[in-house]
């Protein structure tokens, strides 16, 4: 998708008058929220749980070159083939040629935010191949020609009567009397109509939640069974996973399945955890005959080594953009951004570029509940200011804000003269907040006084003020 | 009990950091705050070289200058037992942000985090650390509390303020939804991006009102004004006070952002 993320303050604005989308952005919060709390209420160890989730992804992170190595050796021990791709490029480049190798006119896709990232759709249908994604969300966001606004909701941004519209509007091969007012039926006839798809289609392309280095498996979690049925009815089977997904263990996935879930949707697990391991062998009942891995770095390897390594733990569950008050009132398309929410707001500069991308660290209020609710305990806040100082330091952050500041610290820095300064400005301020004691306008406070009165300032400083007490004081004891 | 009687005790010694919002919008904050330590048997001082903590250069990614404001913090607040600020954001900027700024720095770093070991926030100290239950206020009121974000997340500051307030006679608390998500304020965010912040205040806001509460507390001047502000343009009756003002039992000046609509 094109990126957009310079345009965040214009997004932002515009998505916080579009009725519709403030409709649907209540449901994630009234959703999400109290669904993971219940789960996790109910699972002492959960907090434990994340800890040595964290510490595996650590662990995989200071040697993930050995473990990728293990990978692909138990991957094309199994019968399946790895392929490197150092950029977007690359893997859009991989997998076309995979997919033409196989004469396909169709693939169907699970699932997947790594294709978005390397914006495979729009390259698959340049070359003559259609790909049909098969998720719920991500098939009504393609018949609407549009990109995910959550890495696990990507339709979350609309509501029922939307959906019915595009569906009518889509499917004309369906009686125009049918009963969509419900999310069953209207799931029940997107099932219908993938389902022809599924058996059409070439090549199925997934995602991986997890790829485990001991046995070369990949891993995806869905609700819907979608993912299954594209990896499984397809001739060829292609994962596209970027390389932090490595896991070491069968052990450690099951360890951070626990947490996924619950962070993400408020489950135990969800519905459908496939592992798949190679093609098809000569005893499997079903099954791809190829069995593909693209591995893409991106970017990736860049990070580790640097403050923004622990950003690599993530799991993609969710949970930071559903406790987002800033998501919450903007929704993810404001972010411009494959991935939106703080975590986008970390990773996205980090794989476009802090240059184009600085409006998303700096649109937090840091109130940290990200940090707080994330399964793999990424510092969020901390490394969207490491952000802000690369910024600062490459003299990227806006000039008015710039000089604000500069103006601002050099007062902070010279007490005497703050102090001398603010005993004249203050009571002056002070005064003209009248019997109100506050300000409707003040000149050069537009970003305050817009929205909100401005309270005025009590009266003389607090220093001017306890200087003074302290001298009556001194002077009374004498 | 008085200064002059405290002096002799061998009390702890306690710096009040003032945070540059009490100083100049809010005074009465740091008398109450004094107070408050006075009671509870600390000699306050109040030293003159501390503008602010340095946040609004530290979340704009502005590192030299922070540097320069905390290494004139530590400076000013080294001799005492105790650095105590009425706020939970500048107490976490002073405990929990600082010694990160010198990491590395053979001559500062200890030196910060000896420095960040005695910070604490006004009312966790009071409890946490002097022990007090009761404050002997009281104060005829229906509060509600928002939870700000630092403060409760850096410093797990949660039924501290509450168990105070719970023994302010006359308090009856009226808790409102979602009280520890964010106002919306967080420093200079709420004028850079001023359409999100509104937007998230509103919400604060509606949810303040329907609390059936007149008041609203809370640790930290920033989020008080903003709210303030907002209650005040939506044309809302509900008074606005640091938490400390009602625990010390002065609340003869007008509230935040004055009172009526
Ligand atoms: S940053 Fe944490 S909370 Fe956000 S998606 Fe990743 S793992 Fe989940």
């Amino acid at each position: 998708m094109e990126l957009t993320a310079k345009h965040f303050k214009a997004n932002a604005s515009k998505a916080l008058v579009d009725a519709q989308l403030q409709k649907a952005l209540g449901n994630v919060e009234k959703g999400f929220i109290g669904k993971r709390q219940k789960s996790v209420d109910a699972l002492p160890e959960f907090d434990a749980l994340r800890d040595s989730s964290r510490d595996i992804k650590n662990h995989v992170l200071e040697h993930l070159d050995l473990y990728l190595e293990e990978y692909e050796a138990k991957v094309t021990a199994s019968g399946g083939i790895v392929h490197w791709a150092e950029t977007a490029e690359d893997a859009r480049r991989i997998v076309l040629a995979i997919c033409k190798k196989a004469n396909a006119r169709t693939v169907t896709k699970g699932k997947s935010m790594i294709t978005e990232e390397i914006a495979l759709n729009d390259h698959l249908e340049a070359n003559g191949i259609e790909p049909v994604e098969t998720d719920l969300g991500e098939y009504i966001i393609q018949l609407r020609g549009e990109h995910p606004s959550h890495i696990i909701a990507p339709a979350v941004h609309l509501n029922k009567e939307q959906v019915e519209s595009d569906f009518r509007r889509v499917h004309t091969h369906l009686p125009e009397g049918r009963d969509l007012s419900e999310p069953v039926s209207l799931l029940s006839e997107a099932r219908e109509v993938l389902r022809q798809r599924y058996f059409a289609a070439d090549v199925g392309i997934t995602g991986a939640n997890f790829l485990v280095a001991e046995t070369g498996s990949s891993v995806i979690v869905t609700n819907e069974g979608n993912g299954d049925l594209t990896q499984t009815l397809g001739k060829v089977h292609v994962v596209v996973a970027s390389i932090e997904k490595i896991v070491p263990t069968l052990e450690d996935t099951s360890q951070i399945l626990r947490v996924l879930a619950r962070s993400a949707t408020g489950q135990d697990m969800s519905v459908y955890t496939t592992f798949s391991t190679g093609p098809k062998r000569h005893e499997d009942p079903d099954g791809p005959d190829e069995y593909h891995v693209v591995l893409l770095d991106n970017g990736r390897s860049e990070m580790i080594g640097t403050e923004y390594q622990d950003m690599l733990r993530c799991i993609r569950c969710g949970a930071c953009m559903n406790h987002c008050p800033v998501y919450h009132v903007v929704g993810g398309h404001a972010y411009g951004s494959v991935y939106p929410g703080p975590m986008g707001a970390v990773l996205t500069p980090s794989l476009n570029g802090i240059e184009e991308t600085g409006q998303l660290p700096n649109a937090s209020t840091f109130c940290g509940r990200c940090e707080e609710v994330c399964p793999m305990r990424i510092p969020l806040p901390k490394m969207m200011r490491h952000w802000r100082e690369r910024e600062f330091e490459r003299n990227l952050t806006p000039s008015v804000a710039r000089y604000g500041l500069k103006f601002w610290a050099f007062f902070a820095k010279r007490p005497k003269l703050y102090r001398f300064a603010a005993s004249f400005g203050i009571p002056i301020l002070s005064v003209l907040g009248g019997s109100t004691r506050r300000f409707r306008s003040m000149p050069m406070a537009g970003g305050w006084t817009r929205y909100r009165d401005l309270p005025a300032p009590e009266g003389r400083t607090f220093q001017q003020q306890w200087a003074q007490r302290e001298t009556l004081k001194q002077e009374a004891k004498q | 009990m008085t200064l002059a009687n405290s002096e002799a005790a061998g009390q702890p010694r306690v710096g009040l950091f003032a945070t540059c919002l009490v100083d100049l919008f809010r005074p009465s904050v740091g008398f109450a705050s004094a107070k408050l330590l006075q009671q509870a048997g600390c000699e306050v001082h109040v030293p003159v070289a501390q503008t602010c903590c340095g946040q609004p250069a530290y979340n704009t990614g502005d590192r030299a200058d922070t540097r320069e404001i905390a290494e004139q913090v530590i400076e000013a607040f080294e001799e005492f037992d105790f650095v105590v600020a009425p706020s939970g954001s500048c107490a976490s900027m002073l405990k929990k942000h600082y010694p990160g700024l010198f990491k590395g720095d053979a001559k500062w770093e200890e030196r910060a985090q000896r420095f960040s070991d005695k910070c604490h926030e006004l009312i966790s100290f009071l409890t946490d650390v002097m022990m007090v239950r009761d404050t002997g206020a009281a104060l005829e009121a229906k509060v509600t509390y928002h939870d700000s974000c630092s403060g409760l997340r850096e410093l797990g500051i949660k039924q501290q303020p509450r168990k105070l307030l719970g023994n302010v006679d006359g308090v009856k608390m009226h808790e409102m939804k979602d009280s520890d998500v964010c106002c919306g304020f967080g420093g200079t965010f709420c004028v850079k991006y001023s359409d999100v912040s509104n937007a998230i205040v509103t919400k604060k806001v509606d949810n303040i009102d329907a609390s059936g509460a007149e008041l609203l507390l809370a640790g930290d001047l920033g989020c008080l004004m903003n709210m303030a502000g907002k209650l005040k343009r939506q044309g809302s009756d509900v008074e606005v006070r640091h938490v400390a003002e009602v625990l010390a039992g002065m609340t003869s000046q007008p509230p935040i952002a004055g009172s009526g609509k």
